[in-house]
């Protein structure tokens, strides 16, 4: 298709050694408590578990019994009991309950919390609380990423993006510098590092401060990896915000892909069941059309159908003997690729029947209305309608933040009476969610009578002096603007098209979303590795807030080949879209770089998780949408 | 000419000897070493002496005066002794002195005399009186065996870390033993004893006699015994002039040698040869020396690291040691800067140099050498009572999160809390944080976060898992009423079932919202609050569920109930937009699939979301028929969409024409895909060319 693989491409460092490490890591902490046990599993921990020891290793090592960790007592009658949580308060009271329970029927078993990636002090001091801390022993099973595809990590930490960019919470950041502090004694030092926003230099601190202490670990090691660039998700929210396009995105965006793997329905299976798929390099035909914009891909699977058939016509003019041969070694080949075409022709019709709809062309549209700043009261009275409608709590939600972005803010007026007609949609509930996103900085007013200077002049003061570097983001977000048409013109992200935009052939990064646009966050990286710096682009830095807040560290001696200066690493701080994933392939591709991506908290965008409506509003900001 | 064995002297027939000076010892003794209590430290450490320990019954003038020179005679310490009659003195492995006095109580001393801690054998020594003590040396540390007046021994093994251990009783001992030695053996401290012609071996459950093996027949009392610096090996001396030496455990015989002297020895120790791996024993009489040797034995220096040779070095000759560690190319961090490191923690114990003068004395000599912990030196400093040193010092640490214990520790717990931030470890700060709690009152705890942000978000999320009640306090301290509000607004959902409970968490948080000046916030729960009462009211009088649907669905649900009149009440009470309400209706009403009510709505008024939504509802309800009706009704702009949408390809196409729209024909175009559309098509293409001819 339009990538073919190019031949130079540099060698990908073997990421499957994360794996076994933790998987080895997690037995280990198993055999401490010798003897068949239960294992109590937290929900959200199972995929990930599920990629690292499946069922059979478990019991391999006397594991008995699997649980979820829920609001409902256990009924295990097992003598050991193992608990496999994040390190989270409400599971620690979890935990203290059962022991309780025993405790008042005269029971005493042994019980055992394994934290992943790592436990926190205040959960102890809550086991403490409850008055079990001296029955449970606590250990940390330090899996703090994980290996999606060839070229895709994940710490698969949903609550990174809430606790850090709401809450101002900065407890992951020392997990971020034990994950970049594990990769670099895996896969040697990063010879050039690059980053921008206040968690990434902190995580960037941090980290290089654990390799200090542990000094001469990774000296002297071969670099593999030749760049590492850390971006916060507060950078670009924008990219985050908007519809993708490319197949992938498409079906995170339907489907929700989770933990790498995507569980299709009947309406794409076809049958009365679903199934659940793993979505990665190894599925050939995925992997042909997972960066392609959704217009290219029916066409590119009906072509592959017609092949295959060919492929399977070749039976009829056969002897015996050339018929056994092709029995023996193409038809499993064959059929297998059968069977993944018929799961994505499947997915297509379903994502097709949903999104080609004349509702998806209009939100298309508006968002690209907003991204080039015109007919916003246009734009606006769409929003309300959308609202008004009930077409998508969500959706709705997503375009009144892209609104927000772009526009610096909504002007009094919009901001008062979107709010009022979504309240009278979905529920007074919201005013919560309202409130999170506007100290997350995603759905704010203008501020009446602000100039743009004004506003600048206390931005920088704030940033500049010293105290207010301790100022969490939460409260600095107030303060910032996004400045993002001004950024747009200066990093000339809507590309001008003379002409239809060939989504065939993509020219450049704006492909991901039909050409409209080259999302910000890609084009920051790009930049930046072009120059090998941020020299130049005080003036991007300034208005993305972040003139304190971007740095840069070559090692000076420059052992790594020319092969492994070609990778990149590029983390996102608070997720990833799958349209910015693609977009980082097609630059890799064009500069014959390839990038990996590590995403803390799992690469969904921002606002795009299933909503959870129902009486929830203690979730606050976006009820468990903002995860990201 | 080779003179090379010019000083070698015979000794016996087979071997030679020779006698050179290393050294002369520089001290200036007055007293014969015979009258005064001497202690030399293993690995040739310094040297103790205690001079006129015994002269008590003497005036006062003339106390005991203790004095430490190092290894060659140099004057290191001199000091009055004022305490108790003195019974032994030996060094620990640390280079401690340890000062037994008569009365079990045990005074340690460093290296320059400087008075470190004292701790007490027990009251069984205290009340039988110290008869005889030893000081010895284990893998462990550095252990005191005493023998008592009333003949039974308490030991400790280690002195740093104090278990006392009251050994068994020897059955029949009448008198003190002739002599008696600790051993250590499997990591237990053990005590030989003889008594007469038998040997006696004590732990600390038993006594159990023993005999060594292979020794001549007809002794009737052991003079002396000498173990080994290893404890692997025993010699003993016995009153027939014999000497046996063999292993500790006593079951083998190195050798037996007969030395036809019956006096008892002064001394007898061990002495090896590490090169040669010869051992051999060297017994003392007045005037007599001899040295006995057989198999070959090597000096373990186990117990002597070069890390603590280094140690002990840095105390007397700092750049020495450092020499040293380049010789021997020891990495920085075991060599260099472990000197200096312990240079530094010597320093601050000089009393009389200034606090700033110390810090900086040391920075200047440490830098920021690798391997050297500052908080290490600052809690040495601490130690000796030196906290403002010890802050001081602790500011050259470049680990904040190493300053954190230490600052604890010294109840700097503000300070502490800003290093822990600055470390970024937020279990830290979490640590920080409730030693804070504990240690002020309330009022300057809140104080203390309000100025940290980063700690304040850590402690918050804390709370709204834990402590929603401090939460509550903690904006309130900060008058920070909108997140007051929300507060209660969660609050509303998460105690309350009744209503009553409800709307009055909600009243809560609708005045501080208005204390916030966001009145919208405030407007906005007031709202819920009347849509609550009135959802509750509902369920009462038409059944079903109301309670937290939102407004939207309350009416909407009321006009799938046919409650059309309530319906339209509740949107006027509310200031429903008249679009949304027209939305609304039109959705419920095609969802009752009541097209009736649907044509007589729209004919009410002008609808202000014009007639295509009503086509599209229709046709989603598959009715074309009705579709077709609000078809003909739709503005002119969007006539093609609705016609597309009914079907009517052909009349989509006229329109089109007749607009002369181009965007308009090619989607009718798009749509001509039947084949009764190829009329219309064509009609399109001839529209089109005409429209390029003009």
């Amino acid at each position: 298709m339009a990538f073919p693989h190019r031949l130079d491409a540099p060698e990908l460092p073997d990421f499957s050694m994360l794996k076994r490490l933790a998987r080895d890591q997690l037995i280990y902490l198993l055999e401490q408590l010798p003897g068949k046990k239960d294992l109590f599993i937290e929900a959200d921990l199972m995929s990930p578990l599920d990629r690292i020891a499946n069922v059979s290793i478990l019991k391999q090592h006397e594991v008995d019994k699997l649980y979820k960790v829920e609001n409902k007592p256990a009924v295990s009658s097992s003598e050991q009991l193992c608990f496999l949580v994040r390190p989270r308060i409400k599971n620690m009271r979890y935990v203290a309950s059962l022991v309780n329970a025993d405790k008042l029927a005269g029971r005493t078993r042994k019980y055992k919390v394994i934290f992943s990636p790592q436990k926190f002090h205040a959960c102890e001091m809550v086991l403490e609380e409850e008055g079990v801390y001296g029955d449970v022993s606590c250990d940390e099973w330090a899996f703090s990423l994980l290996p999606l595809d060839v070229d895709l990590l994940s710490m698969e930490l949903p609550e990174f993006f809430r606790d850090y960019f709401l809450e101002g919470d900065q407890r992951w950041i020392n997990t971020v510098a034990q994950a970049l502090h594990l990769l670099s004694t895996l896969y040697g030092p990063f010879p050039n590092c690059y980053g921008i926003g206040r968690c990434a230099k902190m995580s960037y601190e941090l980290w290089r401060t654990l390799e200090e202490e542990e000094d001469g670990e990774t000296k002297g090691r071969r670099p593999e990896i030749g760049h590492i660039f850390l971006l916060d998700r507060d950078v670009d929210f924008v990219t985050a915000l908007c519809s993708q396009v490319v197949y992938e995105g498409l079906v995170d965006d339907t489907f929700r892909i989770k933990c790498g793997s995507v569980d299709f329905g009947p309406e794409v299976t076809s049958s009365d069941r679903s199934l659940k798929v793993l979505l990665n390099a190894e599925d050939k035909v995925f992997n042909e059309i997972r960066n392609e914009h959704f217009s290219n891909v029916f066409g590119f699977l009906s072509q592959k159908a017609r092949n295959l058939q060919a492929q399977y016509d070749r039976r009829r003019g056969m002897d015996i003997k050339q018929m056994k041969n092709f029995v023996s070694q193409e038809l499993k080949g064959l059929k297998q690729e059968h069977r993944l075409l018929s799961v994505h022709i499947g997915a297509c019709e379903s994502i097709m029947k949903k999104k080609t709809k004349q509702d998806f062309q209009e939100l298309i549209k508006t968002e690209h209305a907003l991204l080039e700043g015109f007919n916003i009261r246009e734009s606006t009275s769409y929003i309300e309608e959308h609202i008004d409608r009930q077409v998508s709590p969500i959706e709705s939600l997503r375009l009144m933040c892209l609104l927000s972005i772009t526009e610096n803010g909504l002007i009094p007026k919009d901001y008062r009476s979107l709010k009022t007609q979504y309240l009278q949609s979905y529920g007074p509930e919201h005013l919560l969610t309202f409130s999170n996103l506007r100290r997350a900085g995603l759905l704010t007013e203008q501020a009446p009578g602000d100039t743009l200077t004004a506003v600048e002049s206390k931005v920088s003061k704030l940033v500049t002096d010293k105290a207010a570097g301790k100022i969490t983001d939460a409260f600095s977000s107030l303060a910032k603007r996004s400045n993002f048409r001004a950024i747009s013109k200066k990093l000339n992200l809507i590309p001008r098209v003379d002409g239809e935009y060939d989504l065939k052939v993509p020219r450049d990064m704006a492909y991901v979303f039909s050409g409209a646009y080259v999302p910000l966050s890609c084009r920051v990286i790009e930049q930046v590795l072009e120059r090998r710096s941020w020299q130049g682009l005080d003036e991007v830095l300034r208005l993305l807030n972040c003139s304190e807040l971007a740095f840069t560290d070559m090692t000076k001696e420059d052992k790594a080949s020319s092969e492994s200066l070609r990778l990149i690493l590029v983390v996102f701080l608070g997720g990833c879209t799958f349209s910015e994933i693609s977009a980082l392939r097609f630059l890799g591709r064009e500069k014959g770089k390839r990038e990996q991506k590590v995403g803390c908290g799992g690469q969904g965008a921002v606002l795009r998780k299933a909503p959870r409506l129902a009486p929830a509003p203690l979730a606050g900001l976006a009820v468990g949408g903002i995860a990201g | 000419m080779d003179c090379y064995t010019a000083n070698w002297n015979p000794l016996g027939d087979s071997a030679f000897y020779r006698k050179y000076e290393l050294y002369s010892m520089d001290w200036d003794l007055k007293e014969e070493l015979r009258d005064c209590l001497v202690a030399a430290a293993p690995y040739g450490g310094p040297i103790a002496l205690l001079r006129n320990p015994w002269r008590k019954e003497k005036a006062a003038s003339i106390r005991p005066v203790l004095e430490i020179y190092s290894a060659s005679g140099l004057p290191l310490a001199s000091l009055l002794w004022k305490s108790g009659p003195v019974v032994s003195l030996g060094w620990s492995a640390e280079e401690e002195l340890l000062c037994v006095q008569e009365d079990g109580g045990v005074l340690v001393y460093g290296l320059h005399g400087d008075f470190r801690r004292h701790f007490s054998m027990g009251n069984e020594v205290l009340q039988n009186r110290v008869l005889d003590a030893r000081i010895f040396h284990t893998e462990f540390g550095s252990g005191v065996a005493i023998l008592t007046g009333a003949h039974r021994f308490t030991l400790s093994a280690n002195v740093s870390d104090l278990k006392l251990r009251r050994m068994p009783e020897v059955p029949g001992l009448q008198g003190a033993p002739t002599c008696w030695t600790a051993l250590c053996q499997d990591r237990v401290a053990h005590i030989l004893l003889a008594v007469g012609p038998d040997l006696y071996l004590l732990d600390q459950s038993a006594c159990s006699a023993v005999t060594p093996f292979g020794l001549a027949p007809g002794v009737s009392s052991f003079l002396q015994m000498a173990v080994s610096f290893t404890y692997r090996h025993l010699a003993l001396f016995t009153d027939t002039g014999y000497i046996w030496m063999g292993t500790a455990s006593l079951k083998e015989k190195l050798c037996e040698f007969n030395c036809n002297i019956r006096a008892p020895p002064k001394q007898m120790v061990w002495c090896s040869r590490p090169r040669s791996k010869e051992r051999a024993v060297v017994v003392a009489w007045e005037r007599r020396l001899m040295v006995v040797g057989d198999a070959p034995e090597s000096i373990q220096y186990k117990q002597l690291t070069i890390q603590v040779l280094l140690d002990r070095l840095v105390l007397r000759r700092l750049p020495l040691a450092i020499q040293i560690c380049e010789y021997l190319r020891l990495p920085e961090v075991q060599g260099v800067s472990r000197i200096l490191a312990h240079w530094a923690c010597y320093k601050v114990q000089q009393k009389d140099v200034s606090d700033e003068d110390v810090a900086r004395a040391i920075n200047q000599k440490l830098g920021d050498t690798p391997g050297v912990s500052y908080s290490d030196i600052a809690a040495r400093a601490y130690g000796c009572g030196r906290t403002e040193l010890a802050i001081k010092l602790l500011e050259y640490e470049p680990r904040s999160g190493e300053q954190v214990p230490l600052l604890l520790k010294m109840k700097r717990s503000k300070l502490a809390l800003s290093k822990a931030i600055e470390s970024g470890d937020t279990d830290l700060v979490f640590t920080v944080l409730l030693h804070l709690k504990n240690e002020l009152n309330r009022g300057d705890f809140f104080m203390t976060l309000r100025n940290q942000p980063m700690a304040l978000s850590l402690y918050r999320q804390f709370c709204k898992h834990q402590e929603l009640e401090t939460l509550k306090d903690l904006y309130n301290q900060d008058d920070n009423h909108q997140e007051l509000g929300s507060f209660h607004i969660r609050a509303s959902y998460a105690a309350e079932e009744r209503i009553e409970g409800r709307v009055a968490a909600l009243q809560t948080a609708a005045d501080a919202f208005y204390k916030a000046k966001n009145e919208f916030a405030a407007k906005a729960t007031e709202d819920q609050m009347r849509l609550l009462r009135l959802q509750r009211r509902l369920e009462d009088e038409l059944g079903g569920r109301f309670l937290d649907l939102s407004l939207h669905d309350t009416v909407t649900t009321l006009i799938l109930g046919g409650h059309n009149k309530r319906a339209e009440q509740l949107a006027r009470d509310f200031r429903i937009p008249d679009k949304r309400l027209w939305w609304l209706k039109l959705t419920a009403l095609a969802d009752l699939e009541d097209w009736e009510e649907l044509e007589k709505f729209s004919k009410s008024k002008k609808s202000p979301i014009g007639y295509l939504p009503f086509v599209e509802i229709c046709m989603k309800q598959h009715n074309k028929y009705e579709a077709k009706k609000y078809a003909s009704r739709v503005g002119p702009e969007q006539k093609v969409k609705a016609l597309l949408l009914v079907g009517d390809v052909a009349q989509a196409a006229d329109v089109a024409i007749e607009h002369r729209n181009e965007a308009e024909l090619s989607l009718v175009l798009s749509h001509c895909t039947g084949a009764t559309d190829g009329a219309t098509a064509d009609k399109i293409q001839r529209a089109r060319t005409q429209a390029q001819k003009k």
